[in-house]
């Protein structure tokens, strides 16, 4: 149930973890979160400042993690925060990543990693083979490398950096179309900039593979009920954020095009 | 039984079936009032939307209470110039009514967006004098029965779609208010708003929503709305909408029971959007269980002496 005994809860900050120069993990007790799946999100509540959609990057024991880019006001006052510091969540919300079996290809751009990797690390026991491409600007920007390592392995990672500090100099996109021809895959599955997931999407595509993607948009009640995170006739927080292949298709019209801004017109991406 | 049970006429309006979005649920693009139409309701109504475009607020904007939400989103829209074309789109693929909310600061605004709604197709207009959590609109000209009337009358002199206002329970007596709506021209009412709310933190020691007040909805208020319908239609013959609360068939029921030719679904959404699906359906095995012909002959029953 989205609302019934979903209220907002506060919370205290556990734990915080660098994760590279811009982007933070928070780590949280939270009787609901802890039991999130893969794709999920939740909403949290910085007192004072504002409420933000964070996809789940871990959940386990009673406690819940998110990661977390310093882009706006709200995140800058959360990356300022300490540990012990009172925060509020609601959550999780959304549907999940559905767990493929057989040869899986993960790809992740940015913060988009996240929910990857605890996917990742969910199927890692249940697949005959887990791929991970991953992309970022810089080499300090590539998230979780060593536990990507320790769920893949590494001949089946691909890291690409677009000023080439690390791994290949290229976009997430660039192998992808040769390891997608040259190999067999049962899911792909990408999390990113909405860019990057129109290009991934078009190019299965092209070669009839299945794909999930999830989706960003702004978002304010996460409970599908004030419209702002309307993609087609889709609601993000309640009907993804993980879309499918028949999905997407369905709003290839904005996917990658446009969106809704914070006074509901519709505004490019 | 007649396949036709269900449908309801009000002001000019044809409704397939008695269930009609509220107004702030969804109701920014075309895609999203086909979907909630296809989700089986008979009518769908827009966000407000007023004569500039508005951001609203920042979050938290909707959090949750015991039995229901308190919103403040702070009106967003895209202003009327851009949602004229959103109202034009939406005509081309919706088979139910539209009906646009209208907000303004002055009677003249109210009429100026009237307009241009209804020229850009609006089947009617429904007018929003009682956002609890917006400063200068709403609350003060739906709680003062003056500044309502003027502008009733203002947009219904500029408009040639069916007027409905939207009455805020916020008010000693909604009769007062209903009374000034309807004789300054309003085709119909729409009871209710959501019911002034506050939401704060123990722990925090802080009010949630960034807006600190907002607006009571869902199941709690249901039985406020019910009685707001039940006095208008004590004393009124016009036709009513009752808002608040609905999540299920019996919930309608007691409405069109208390005087409601229609209800207005929106908080319930968040459970389930095919809600009008499965209320339209329990409202149909519950006239064929009580031998009615349509859902008309049970309005207002439940004031029988």
């Amino acid at each position: 149930m989205p609302t019934a005994n979903n209220t907002l809860r506060t919370t205290q900050i556990v734990q915080i973890r660098t994760e590279s120069p811009t982007v933070k993990t928070f780590v949280l007790p939270d009787r609901l979160c802890c039991k999130a799946k893969p794709g999920q999100f939740l909403m949290l509540w910085i007192p004072g400042i504002d409420e933000i959609p964070l996809s789940i990057m871990d959940a386990s024991n009673g406690l819940v993690s998110v990661s977390v880019k310093a882009v706006g006001d709200a995140t800058r006052h959360l990356h300022a925060m300490a540990a012990g510091a009172t925060v509020g969540v609601r959550g999780p919300y959304g549907n999940s990543f559905t767990e493929s079996r057989g040869r899986v290809l993960l790809v992740g751009g940015g913060t988009g990693t996240a929910p990857l990797l605890f996917l990742a690390k969910l199927l890692a026991s249940k697949t005959e083979r887990l791929s991970f491409v991953e992309g970022a600007k810089t080499k300090d920007e590539l998230l979780f490398v060593r536990e990507i390592g320790g769920v893949c392995q590494e001949k089946n990672i691909i890291t690409t950096t677009e000023d080439g500090t690390a791994g290949l100099q290229c976009l997430v996109t660039q192998p992808l179309a040769s390891l997608l021809d040259k190999d067999r895959f049962d899911m792909i599955y990408t999390c990113g900039p909405e860019i990057m997931v129109k290009k991934i999407f078009e190019m299965t595509e092209k070669r009839k593979l299945p794909i999930e993607a999830s989706l960003e948009r702004l978002m304010r009640c996460g409970i599908g009920l004030c419209g702002s995170c309307v993609i087609g006739k889709y609601r993000v927080c309640r009907d993804g954020p993980v879309f499918n292949a028949a999905q997407l298709r369905e709003m290839k019209d904005e996917l990658g095009i446009s969106k809704l801004g914070f006074d509901g017109s519709r505004i490019p991406i | 039984m007649e396949t036709n049970a269900l449908s309801i006429g009000f002001a000019g309006l044809q409704l397939e079936n008695p269930t009609m979005l509220a107004s702030g649920v969804m109701g920014y693009s075309a895609e999203s009032f086909h979907r909630i139409a296809k989700s089986g309701a008979g009518a769908v109504v827009t966000k407000s939307v007023g004569i500039q475009p508005r951001v609203g607020y920042v979050n938290p904007t909707v959090v949750q209470a015991a039995a229901g939400l308190i919103n403040a989103m702070g009106l967003p829209n895209p202003g009327i110039d851009v949602f004229s074309e959103e109202i034009k789109f939406s005509k081309t693929i919706l088979r139910v009514p539209l009906i646009v909310s209208v907000f303004g600061y002055s009677a003249e605004e109210y009429a100026t967006v009237a307009k241009k709604a209804a020229e850009a197709g609006a089947d009617a207009i429904e007018l929003n004098v009682s956002c609890p959590h917006v400063k200068q609109t709403g609350a003060e000209i739906g709680q003062n029965p003056k500044i309502l009337a003027e502008v009733v009358q203002q947009v219904k002199a500029s408009i040639n779609k069916p007027l409905i206002v939207k009455l805020s329970p916020n008010v000693a007596d909604i009769t007062v208010l209903a009374e000034a709506a309807v004789k300054a021209g309003a085709d119909a009412l729409t009871a209710v708003n959501t019911l002034k709310a506050i939401a704060i933190d123990a722990e925090t020691m802080l009010p949630i929503l960034a807006n600190v007040k907002g607006g009571l909805s869902g199941a709690a208020v249901k039985p406020v709305a019910l009685r707001c319908v039940y006095d208008i239609a004590e004393k009124f013959e016009v036709p009513i909408i009752g808002c608040g609360g609905v999540s299920n068939w019996r919930d309608a029921v007691e409405f069109f029971l208390a005087g409601a030719s229609a209800v207005q679904i929106g908080t319930a959404v968040a459970d389930d959007i095919e809600v009008f699906r499965s209320v339209t359906k329990g409202v149909e095995n519950y006239l064929r269980k009580k031998h009615y012909r349509s859902v008309k002959e049970i309005v207002g029953l439940a004031h029988r002496k």
